[in-house]
């Protein structure tokens, strides 16, 4: 018995310790080392990127902002390139960790939309060191089967007859989002007394959340578990490609809209192959490949005459009009001693309830 | 000389993944942001939230610690009195599910579970009432005693199987009647077994945050989560390390009450 708990204990350690092994090679004309979110990219775009130009791609993926950073900050491995979110990339230059863009490497970057660089100067105010990749809004997502009445503002979250459907976020940041919207107040505040009173309606809201998700949203929506879902507008149209009764909604008080951008760290090493791929990426036919592939919006103009997807040209959520989303503002970095109130209240929301 | 050196790759190991590790969660436990000796991360205990999650978690981990107990040393008990063949086999369907990534299992109960789960589609079918545990403290006991069960199974059972059958039978020619058998001799035999049965499930019970968030739904905050959170959330390495601290203090006294009834090591699986 010894022996068959040991083996056992042996096999479930093995993935793991290969899993720490990754391969690195370099193409003809050298190599290029992305950091992008999981599944963040059509696959067939590092395949043509490397056939255009012979520039070895080595892809690396991270799941949240706060896991990428400390690995960048650290410098463990050099990145070229790397995809962080709007208040991350304002806490990255903050620490001095990126690299000015020579913008006239890359004659693409005036592909993208005018009101995505004006927005980006929320955090990157001269557009010097981060070019948008991706942009998308976070509102509700719901099941038309489940809910009668429309859906149009975060209150609905809080309405007793939708207690145990639904589901809400699993973050510190987006949570505190739906409930400060709700009361009206910045997304970004850093008043006590506000933050308090968002507190207080988060706790006032978890007897009536089925659970407090991420990934997970997308399948309980999509399997009919939950009625209603905080969930990033992306996510929201592959949703709704797998189940007709989904649909989604920016609420009128505001939300969060998001711009993930790339950004080439300090001590990048291959700097210029780095804007050659950031160059191929705003590409409308590849941002269009991109788009198709992970359906999160691109800041790319033209995009939509490259999209041969049947059901995304004809989804209403596919193409909005960003100009509509006045009311919703970008996350911006809050600081070291905000971040750390907002875990100390986000864990006492948390700890609340469960008597059972 | 030689048993020296057949060790040697064991000690690299116990260096490089027990004692460096233990030693840097002892100085981030100890430590502020500056460097300097605090016991302000160990004190953050006291602060409602973890405290809370603290007995929440010392609360379901001894429940289900108990009914780990309560299932598994019956089990052991008619494992041990089939014969060799069968009982080789029913421990190869036991411990079959462990061969799966423990991971998946538990994500499978989540789908088991849900309110539109294969439970409740099943009981729908049969016009009962669905059965609503997924998300509660309910659901996370259910988890730990699924997982953690062989380690109590596992070890009873090794015990029972050494207890020499005419230590029964000698009872058994005195006069003690089946149950008097029980309490007075198989049962202290095995005490060993039972002992270490209840370290295995409890301390992986205690410390636990994968079983809390996939079946707690995130609302139920467990020691193991606000330690998980310290370390990949928040980012404050330092009292993480010191809640850890905290935990370790209460997985010594447990060990020590093992150490304390199996003195032989006759209980140990590993």
């Amino acid at each position: 018995m010894k022996k068959v708990l040991t083996a056992i204990l042996i096999m479930a350690l093995i993935p793991g310790i290969l899993a720490g092994c990754g391969s690195k090679s370099e193409g003809s004309n050298g190599k290029v080392v992305v950091y992008n979110w999981g599944e963040y990219m059509d696959p067939d775009v590092l395949t043509l990127f490397e056939e255009e130009t012979g520039i070895k791609v080595v892809y690396d993926e991270f799941e949240t902002n706060e896991i990428m950073y400390p690995k960048v900050d650290a410098g463990a491995v050099a990145y070229d390139l790397v995809c962080p979110s709007d208040y991350m990339i304002q806490k990255m230059l903050e620490n001095d960790l990126l690299a000015e863009l020579n913008f006239d490497n890359m004659p693409n970057t005036k592909n993208i939309g005018s009101m995505f660089m004006e927005k980006s100067k929320e955090f990157d105010p001269e557009n010097k060191y981060s070019v948008p990749y991706m942009w998308g809004t976070v509102g509700i997502l719901y099941n038309k089967t489940m809910v009668s009445e429309p859906v149009d503002s975060w209150d609905i979250l809080w309405d007793e007859k939708y207690k145990d459907n639904i589901l809400m976020q699993n973050s510190v940041r987006d949570a505190f989002m739906v409930a400060l919207s709700r009361l009206g107040y910045s997304i970004n505040s850093t008043d006590e007394a506000e933050l308090q009173e968002a507190k207080q309606t988060l706790i006032d809201q978890k007897p009536l959340v089925q659970a407090y998700v991420i990934d997970q949203v997308r399948d309980k929506m999509i399997g009919g578990e939950a009625a209603l879902g905080v969930i990033y507008s992306g996510e929201a149209l592959v949703c709704q490609q797998q189940n007709p009764d989904l649909d989604y909604v920016v609420p009128k008080e505001g939300s969060n809209i998001w711009i993930d951008s790339w950004v080439i760290p300090k001590n990048a090493e291959n700097k210029e192959n780095a804007e050659k791929f950031l160059d191929f990426l705003c590409r409308p036919d590849i941002a269009a490949k991109n788009f198709e592939y992970i359906t999160y919006y691109s800041p790319v103009e033209g995009v939509k005459e490259y999209v041969e997807d049947e059901y995304l040209l004809n989804s209403p959520l596919a193409f909005p009009d960003p100009e509509q989303y006045t009311n919703c503002t970008t996350f911006h970095y809050l600081g070291e001693e905000a971040d750390e109130y907002y875990n100390e209240i986000w864990r006492e929301v948390q700890a609340a309830g469960t008597s059972e | 000389m030689r048993k020296k050196l057949i060790a040697g790759p064991y000690m690299l190991w116990a260096i490089a993944f027990i004692l460096i590790p233990l030693a840097m969660v002892f100085y981030y436990g100890l430590t502020d942001k500056n460097g300097s000796f605090t016991l302000s991360n160990i004190a953050s205990i006291s602060s409602p939230e973890a405290l809370k999650s603290l007995v929440l978690a010392l609360g379901l981990s001894l429940l289900s610690t108990v009914i780990c107990l309560i299932l598994a040393y019956p089990l052991a008990m008619i494992l041990n009195n089939l014969k060799v063949n069968q009982n080789s086999f029913i421990v190869l369907i036991f411990i079959l599910p462990m061969w799966m990534n423990f991971l998946l299992r538990t994500m499978a109960w989540q789908t088991l579970l849900e309110k539109t789960g294969v439970i409740n589609q099943l009981l729908g079918l049969l016009h009962l009432p669905p059965l609503n545990i997924i998300n509660t403290p309910t659901a996370i006991v259910l988890g730990m005693v699924y997982n953690f069960l062989p380690f109590m199974v596992l070890p009873i059972y090794n015990v029972l199987v050494k207890i020499d059958p005419n230590v029964v039978h000698a009872a058994r020619d005195l006069g003690a009647n089946g149950f008097t058998t029980f309490v007075k001799i198989i049962f202290p035999l095995s005490l060993p077994g039972v002992i270490s049965g209840i370290t295995m499930v409890f301390v992986p019970s205690l410390t636990t945050f994968v079983i809390s968030d996939l079946l707690g739904g995130g609302k139920i905050l467990l020691i193991g989560n606000v330690i998980e959170q310290e370390f990949k959330q928040v980012n404050n390495w330092h009292v993480g390390s010191g809640l850890s601290i905290v935990l370790m203090i209460f997985i010594i006294i447990s060990m020590f009450i093992t150490n304390k009834y199996d003195r032989d090591g006759e209980g140990a699986v590993l």
